[in-house]
């Protein structure tokens, strides 16, 4: 898989490319604002791009429109935005017109390099990645809707869910057994009162519903 | 020989006072000539047609040009700053207000200055200088008298009780000159400053709009300065540190053949991410990127998310208001949360935040110990003074027990 880098600080961009080349990406162009990035974007079309949302000129939220862009321009490119800080507004903005392929995380995720890399593999394989601190915030902005009603135990499995993690890994995260696991995502299926299709169908509409990008 | 000091000064001051005055004489004396012809001409030829509106003419042309000769004149001289009278041009140019325009420039009082008290004032000016020139006079008398004509000396000059007593009077006028100058030059100074600048309502009223924009000049430039910082440590350290643990992170991953070292490397990795987390809470304390980004709603989030305890946000603004009422509003919260959750054991805290027609109301409410005393704290008598800054209102209610309110009132209006 190839993975471009825009980034603006030179000594972040060797780190970020060292990790990611030891996660099995190959990184044809790394660069350091907006516009080299869709540049470099149109002319590789990598599987991935890890942009930093904080980049020249004017050091706001270049790197979210930048997303959006890619993810509008060539849908075929998954966008992991890094940040200092995560803001619930610039993940609303990125996941008002996609939850695949989109992730979100903050920058010293990166340190923790395996939990990375597997976070970035399930971005470029078509998932989704919260850091749990935007997922924080989501949940703090809805609290007069459905998902009111869910216990907080439930509302931290939906949580996990939307940061993108299996049953499985809902269960480590909250060291219980896999099957509690289903019982609350059981339970947060029928409180957001989901069609009974199937089951990774409903796993991606509570997501949707969680993230409020669902007007269904 | 030494001139003592004091005497030294005296005598420079009285020097500087009688030079002032008589610099003084012929602007003071500029408008006589005009009334005089004026007089005399509309007096022989009993024909004012042409002499009243030429000289009027030319006492309105002439008082703003006297007006900057007389305050150049106390400027440089005595070192009087006459305030200049410049009231704001009206921004809508009708007949009442141009007209209260002229008259906040005060035309009558400088042309009562210059063409009636001008020519009084030349007279007192004239008369210093008479009494100093006699004291000089007098008091070298035996310096010159041998050279005036033989008559002239026998008759004024030739009794022997005669030169002391000029002497002594001389010597006497000279020794009172410093303070009738002075009493002189005061009095200049008053009357200039009563007729020729502004009133004290004016000047009151410049000073209030001249502290109201340093004033604001000064909040914005904190808030620059907190803009840079955050800026630089953004760019700077908070990367370097990312880097750090990043490439910590990779030793640990990719050398897992390091009994010895992999401790010391992951102990490393650990206090490096716990030092990009306590920078990032100091940084973000400081100016939130995303406060001027995208406003006080979203900032808040970031801020709800991140305190320990559960906060309920309620937050109702259509449109976004100045950035410094944002910034104080957000610190005014920031605060409030600190504080609910170091100091007061809070188990869960609220934050409304309102606009209501020009004024934002922000409100803290937590559930913890209260006992918060706005005077006491650093934090909240900073608060306080930070929403004072913008004319807001501040109020902390902390009963011992709790609940505590924190409200702020910031005006609002653009």
């Amino acid at each position: 898989m190839r993975a471009v880098i825009a980034e603006d600080s030179v000594l972040l961009r060797v780190g970020l490319t060292k990790v990611l080349e030891m996660g099995g990406f190959q990184v044809p162009a790394e660069v350091g604002d907006a516009e080299g990035l869709l540049a470099a974007v149109a002319e590789h079309r990598p599987e991935l791009a890890l942009i930093d949302v904080r980049m020249p000129p004017d050091f706001t939220d270049e790197g979210v429109r930048a997303a959006m862009e890619i993810r509008r321009r060539w849908p075929g490119t998954a966008v992991v935005l890094l940040s200092q800080y995560v803001e619930e507004r610039y993940a609303a903005d990125l996941l008002s017109a996609n939850t695949s392929g989109v992730g979100y995380l903050l920058k010293q995720r990166v340190a923790d390099v395996a939990d990375f890399v597997a976070a970035v593999r399930r971005v470029a394989d078509g998932g989704t990645a919260l850091d749990p601190q935007v997922v924080a915030q989501l949940l703090l902005r809805r609290d007069n809707d459905p998902l009111a009603r869910l216990t907080p135990r439930e509302r931290e499995v939906l949580g996990l869910m939307a940061e993108g993690r299996s049953n499985a890994g809902i269960a480590q995260a909250l060291v219980v057994s896999e099957s509690a696991v289903a019982k609350h995502i059981n339970n947060i299926f029928a409180k957001l009162d989901l069609p009974v299709v199937d089951a990774d169908h409903r796993r991606v509409l509570a997501v949707l519903r969680f993230l409020g990008a669902s007007r269904a | 020989m030494t001139i003592p000091a004091g005497l030294r000064r005296t005598v420079l001051r009285a020097r500087r006072d009688t030079g002032f005055l008589a610099a003084g004489v012929p602007p003071h004396l500029a408008l006589v000539p005009v009334w005089a012809w004026a007089a005399t001409t509309t007096a022989r030829t009993g024909n004012w047609l042409l002499t009243v509106p030429t000289s009027a003419a030319l006492v309105l042309l002439g008082t703003p040009v006297l007006t900057a000769v007389q305050r150049a004149r106390y400027r440089v001289l005595i070192g009087v700053d006459v305030p200049r009278l410049t009231p704001t041009a009206p921004e809508k140019r009708t007949w009442a207000s141009t007209a209260r325009w002229l008259a906040a420039t005060r035309p009558w009082r400088k042309i009562g200055y210059h063409l009636v008290l001008g020519p009084l004032l030349a007279m007192l000016e004239l008369l210093v200088l008479v009494l100093t020139a006699a004291g000089l006079a007098g008091a070298t008398v035996y310096a010159w008298a041998w050279a005036l004509p033989t008559g002239i000396r026998q008759d004024w000059f030739g009794n022997l009780t005669q030169r002391p007593v000029y002497t002594a009077a001389g010597l006497l006028l000279l020794c009172a000159l410093p303070w009738t100058a002075r009493a002189v030059v005061r009095a200049e100074a008053w009357l200039a400053l009563g007729l020729l600048g502004p009133s004290r309502a004016q000047r009151l009223q410049e000073r209030v709009d001249q502290l109201a924009v340093s004033r604001t000049d000064l909040i914005e430039a904190v808030d620059a300065e907190r803009r840079r910082i955050e800026r630089d440590l953004h760019d700077g350290t908070q990367q370097r540190l990312v880097s750090l643990a990043v490439n910590l992170g990779l030793a640990i991953a990719t050398r897992p053949d390091l009994p010895d070292a992999r401790e010391v490397i992951a102990r490393a990795h650990l206090e490096a991410k716990e030092a990009i987390a306590e920078l990032n809470d100091l940084v973000r304390g400081l100016h939130p990127a995303v406060l001027e980004d995208r406003g006080l709603d979203a900032a808040l989030s970031g801020l709800a998310a991140r305190t320990p305890l559960p906060v309920r946000l309620r937050v109702d603004l259509e449109e976004r208001v100045a950035p410094s009422v944002e910034s104080v509003a957000y610190f005014v919260i920031s605060e409030a949360l600190t504080n609910a959750t170091k100091h007061a054991s809070a188990m869960r805290a609220e934050v409304i935040v309102r606009r209501v027609g020009g004024v934002l109301r922000v409100r803290v409410t937590d559930d913890g110990l209260g006992g918060a005393d706005a005077a006491g704290g650093t934090g909240l008598s900073w608060l306080a003074k930070r929403v004072g800054s913008l004319d807001g209102a501040f109020h902390v209610s902390s009963p011992v027990g709790g609940p505590t309110t924190i409200t702020a009132e910031l005006p609002c209006a653009r």
